[in-house]
């Protein structure tokens, strides 16, 4: 039964269609597509506070790392100390802060990481999207690739790529990005089949629409939620992938640190000097998780598993 | 609370009282189901009428208990002496099947792919009696018989795919009444076939109810199909019963604004129609819902009081014909053009205020 | 197959035809799977579909499911290429275009789908949609925003809705962007597939006045597709029933209503329901029994042979094998219309 309300509400209710709102009796408050996302995503807790988790990381590593004042190069009187008010995270064997070189690490890694999401996504969903989209012989072609980059053993490729490249982070970046474009572009492809053949691209084509705008205007803003959700996962694979090379010593090397470096130099220092391997262990495992429970929160947000029923 | 229908007859078959569904949503309670009260008499086939929103699909699966967990029922559904609503999981697969069954609108979705429809029409025997199973394929190809499945014998061993929308949909059927339900509820049974082959299975409904003696609430938005299948009719809008009464009464004598509306928007296959007078708007979506009645902001005829205070079902042409409209009385004798505009235009207050889309 | 000239109403004998298809076909392959995917079959989507449509009229394609009349709209509208056979939008052969005389072409004929909710990007908000085919055609720069404001307006939308997204509105709302997007090239023909179909009954009316009223204003031919008899009454002028991807049966609408000739006119008029009790209890019912064949394998001679309840009931063997080895020509039997049957006679039903 409805509740009693006061004619003042209902008044209000008049009031707000008359002022040219959606001609809706006993509107829901109208939100554009973005904003209901928006709303959703926020409503899954564990993602929310991975984000701010997230944030906070962020945050700590550029600005912490800026404001410190020991920077990872800097070489103190203090050697293998361990956690203290002046070092927080300890020193290792030569005196440099750990601190300094997580937060630095942190940001190496980061860099890294999204470097690899945005180009993988770039290049994957375009890749995926002209497949799906023309079929036949250049999906094959396309497909086939995409195929062929899938089989090759990652680390192993990686490793030998690297190796060649050098220790710069961004090439880093590139060659594990060249690598994952293939799984985005699986993805895209996915989604653009079951788009294709939606009425609203018949309708685009009946329109005059071209293959471009077809492809850039309706296919690809549309598979947009599967792809960002695919990102983001991507740039948590790209940390621990870019861990693993830098831990079997084919990823960032010296001067340039990384987190993943950080915990292959403090190997065998485990049992006697821990604090060079768990913090920047956790920091490791902190972004992953945190990013993975904000993919999740992203494909809630864009699909939401709501059980329909008809009325 | 309702209290019409008080010279029913004595034995109804399925009796709902005050039922109330509500699912919690991202937008508030959405309240599919406001307070309906209807009875089912033996042998009777009452149409449920309604578009979108109207929660007629939403009684049904209360009924049949199918409803998602979070949804939140009250109210009662006295089926054989029991309230349907108070039995646990357990009982209520007993009652399913052989108390009451259901006809869904997608065929595909209720059979299983994987089997023969012979064996799923003999599980179903199986499941509620206690027979051998030479005896329920027998009963099986029986029913299929029964609803005019051509070469019975054969098309029992024959997999879903291989069979038509509409002779899955008569399988369906044949599932149905296997166990000598006493209640059928056909929810949107042919809105997915082909008018050809809708005739068809209307036809297969009618000779399942007939040889089962089973009632039938047949849920559909389309009038004509009403018409030539209801006793009693059932109009609901907005999650409840705005009229109801027989099948000649909803027809000739509409009571309520809406069903008059209903009436005039529909193009006719016998007369040839000028104009058609839709309703403007759209139903409203039964969140949040202020006061008053649903249908007043598309009505021609509301009034303050339409805003304040939501009218009862109350008898209108006699005891068993009710309408929930204050001004039920005004509308007798009157034609869907005497209140509704031949517009095109879709915004219930422009039309409202006069303007029209020259 | 010839095109019978009774059919034409006396004075647009002389007018070019807005559209008009000669012997269309479109036929698609069947392909085993596998690496090598060879043809093992063909579905035989349309078989052979002639008529005109003139200026300011309705001509209504009606049928069941599977009987080639969306795949007959598409294939007029070259979204589809044909298999075989002529299209020509006033006079001239599409087949004949280059692919930039089509593309402008497309401001003529344009279509509105079915699906109210596929039928939109929903990603766009609706004076984009609107404006889509005025960017698309470079008609935009000049007064495009306010054309789409007008487009609104005639399709009964406010100004304010431009800047909402399609989720935000009901089903008919929607379906009116679509018609508000199909006429902003200002069109000669307007297909509409199944335009009412998806919506509401009460909403179905506005919709349906509304075409109405555009047809009126802007002097618009349409093809309307339906299964809806009841609706197709109402608003065609003329009527073609399609069945297995032939016509069967063509008339002027209410010609085609009181004088039907083939037996699945008449099976199809039987069978739609009247929302009148006492009429709808005591009509008078044609039933067709059996599924309808699959256009990948039609029937010898005609194709409505094998449910044909005077085939089954009313024809002796001989006339019957007629039926089975020669296919009815679409010709004026002496009902006044033309109609694809052997033995043709009007039944009046309604």
């Amino acid at each position: 039964m409805p509740e009693p309300s006061t004619t003042e509400t209902t008044a209000a209710k008049r009031q707000d269609s008359k002022s040219g709102a959606v001609e809706r009796e006993f509107t829901v408050q109208e939100r554009g597509q973005f904003q209901l996302v928006v709303r959703r995503f926020f409503q899954h807790r564990l993602a929310v506070i991975s984000l701010v988790l997230l944030v906070v990381i962020v945050l700590l590593a550029y600005i912490g790392g800026w404001l410190w004042k020991y920077g990872p190069e800097d070489i103190t009187p203090d050697n293998s100390e361990a956690p203290s008010l002046e070092h927080p995270f300890g020193t290792d064997a030569v005196g440099k802060d750990m601190l300094a070189n997580v937060l630095r690490g942190t940001q190496i890694s980061l860099q890294i990481s999204v470097l690899v999401a945005i180009f993988s996504t770039v290049v994957g969903t375009i890749w995926g999207a002209v497949a799906g989209y023309y079929r036949g012989w250049v999906d094959t072609v396309l497909m086939r690739i995409s195929d062929l980059v899938l089989t090759l053993p990652l680390l192993a490729v990686a490793a030998v790529l690297a190796h060649n490249v050098g220790g710069s982070w961004w090439l880093i970046a590139v060659v594990i990005a060249g690598l994952y474009w293939a799984y985005v572009s699986r993805v895209a492809r996915g989604v653009v089949l079951s788009l294709r053949e939606k009425e609203f691209i018949e309708a685009a084509r009946a329109l005059g629409a071209g293959d471009g705008r077809i492809i850039f205007r309706h296919l690809v803003p549309n598979a947009l939620g599967s792809v960002i959700v695919n990102a983001t996962i991507l740039v948590s694979i790209g940390i621990l992938l870019e861990t693993a090379l830098s831990f079997l010593g084919f990823g960032v090397r010296a001067p340039d640190t990384s987190l993943g470096l950080l915990v292959s130099s403090a190997q065998t220092a485990v049992d006697t000097r821990p604090w060079l391997f768990y913090f920047p262990g956790l920091f490791i495992i902190l972004i992953a998780l945190t990013i993975n429970f904000i993919g999740d929160g992203l494909r809630d947000a864009f699909d939401p598993q709501q059980t329909k029923v008809r009325a | 609370m309702t209290s019409f229908d008080s010279q029913t007859t004595a034995d109804p078959v399925l009796s709902v009282e005050d039922l109330t569904v509500q699912f919690p949503s991202d937008d508030g309670l959405v309240q599919a189901v406001r307070g309906v009260s209807y009875q089912l008499d033996r042998g009777e086939v009452l149409g449920v009428v309604g578009e979108s929103g109207s929660g007629k699909s939403v009684t049904s699966m209360a009924i049949m208990g199918l409803l998602p967990r979070t949804a939140r029922v009250s109210g009662r559904i006295d089926f054989k002496g029991r309230n349907l609503l108070e039995l646990s999981e357990k009982e209520m697969t007993r009652v399913r099947g052989s108390g009451v069954a259901m006809v869904f609108q997608d065929p595909m979705t209720s059979l299983n792919p994987v089997y023969p429809v012979g064996d799923q029409i003999a599980e179903a025997i199986t499941a509620h009696h206690d027979v051998r199973k030479e005896v329920a394929r027998k009963q099986a190809v029986e029913l299929l018989d029964l609803v005019r499945i051509p070469n019975p014998q054969q098309r029992a061993t024959e997999y879903p795919h291989q069979l038509s929308g509409g002779m899955r949909q008569r399988v369906v059927i044949a599932i149905a009444i296997a166990n000598r339900p006493e209640v059928i509820i056909a929810d949107e049974p042919t809105t997915a076939l082909d008018v050809t082959v809708q005739a068809q299975v209307l036809d297969a409904l009618q000779a399942a109810k007939e040889e089962t003696g089973a009632a039938m609430v047949l849920i559909t938005h389309d009038l004509g199909v009403i018409a030539g299948q209801a006793d009693r009719v059932q109009v609901m809008y907005a999650g409840k019963v705005v009229e109801a009464g027989t099948v000649d009464d909803i027809f000739y004598t509409p009571r309520m604004p809406y069903t008059l509306g209903l009436l005039g928007s529909l193009p006719r296959l016998d007369i040839k129609s000028e104009r058609l007078t839709p309703i403007a708007g759209a139903p409203p979506s039964v969140v949040n819902m202020p006061p008053g009645c649903p249908f007043s902001p598309r009505c021609p005829m509301a009034a303050d009081i339409c805003d304040r205070e939501e009218p009862t079902l109350e008898p209108t042409t006699d005891g068993r014909h009710v309408s929930a409209c204050h001004f039920r009385d005004d509308l007798a004798g009157r034609e869907p053009t005497d209140l509704f505009n031949p517009t095109s235009v879709d915004d219930a207050e422009a039309v409202a205020a006069g303007e029209k889309n020259e | 197959m010839s095109h019978s000239a009774a059919e034409v109403l006396p004075e647009q004998n002389e007018r070019t035809p807005v559209l008009s298809a000669r012997n269309v076909v479109k036929h698609f392959p069947v392909r085993s799977g596998g690496l090598i995917r060879r043809q093992i079959g063909e579905v035989q989507a349309v078989s052979g579909v002639s008529f005109d449509i003139y200026e300011r009229e309705t001509l209504a394609l009606v049928g069941e499911s599977g009987c080639g009349k969306s795949t007959t709209a598409r294939v007029v509208l070259n979204l589809q290429p044909a298999t075989d056979g002529e299209v020509r939008f006033e006079g001239t052969d599409l087949n004949t275009l280059n692919r930039k005389d089509l593309q402008r072409l497309r401001r003529e004929m344009q279509i509105v789908f079915q699906d109210p909710y596929a039928s939109v990007d929903p990603r766009m908000p609706v004076n984009e949609i609107i404006a889509e085919p005025l960017r698309i055609h470079g008609l935009y720069d000049k007064g495009g925003r306010d054309r789409v404001r007008e487009l609104l307006a005639t399709v009964g939308l406010r100004p304010e809705h431009g800047n909402r997204y399609p989720h935000e509105f009901s089903g008919g709302q929607r379906q009116r962007i679509g018609i508000a997007r199909a006429l902003a090239l200002r069109p000669k023909l307007l297909v509409l597939d199944e335009p009412v179909s998806a919506l509401d009954v009460s909403i179905q009316a506005g919709v349906l006045n509304l075409l109405q009223d555009l047809q009126a204003e802007f002097g618009l031919s349409y093809l309307f597709v339906s299964h809806d008899l009841s609706v197709v009454r109402h608003i065609s002028d003329r009527i073609a029933v399609m069945y297995l991807g032939k016509i069967v049966e063509t008339a002027p609408s209410e010609e085609l209503f009181s004088n039907p000739a083939h037996p699945y006119t008449q099976a199809l008029i039987s069978a739609i329901p009247v929302p009148d009790p006492r009429k709808e209890r005591t009509r008078e019912r044609i039933v067709i029994t059996g599924d309808v064949p699959s256009p990948a394998n039609p029937p010898s001679g005609c194709r409505f042979r094998t449910r044909c309840p005077k085939f089954a009931n009313e024809l002796s063997d001989a006339e019957r094998t007629k039926c089975i080895d020669e296919e009815p020509l679409l010709v004026d039997r002496g009902q006044g219309h033309p109609s694809a049957c052997h033995y043709a006679q009007v039944r009046q039903l309604i």
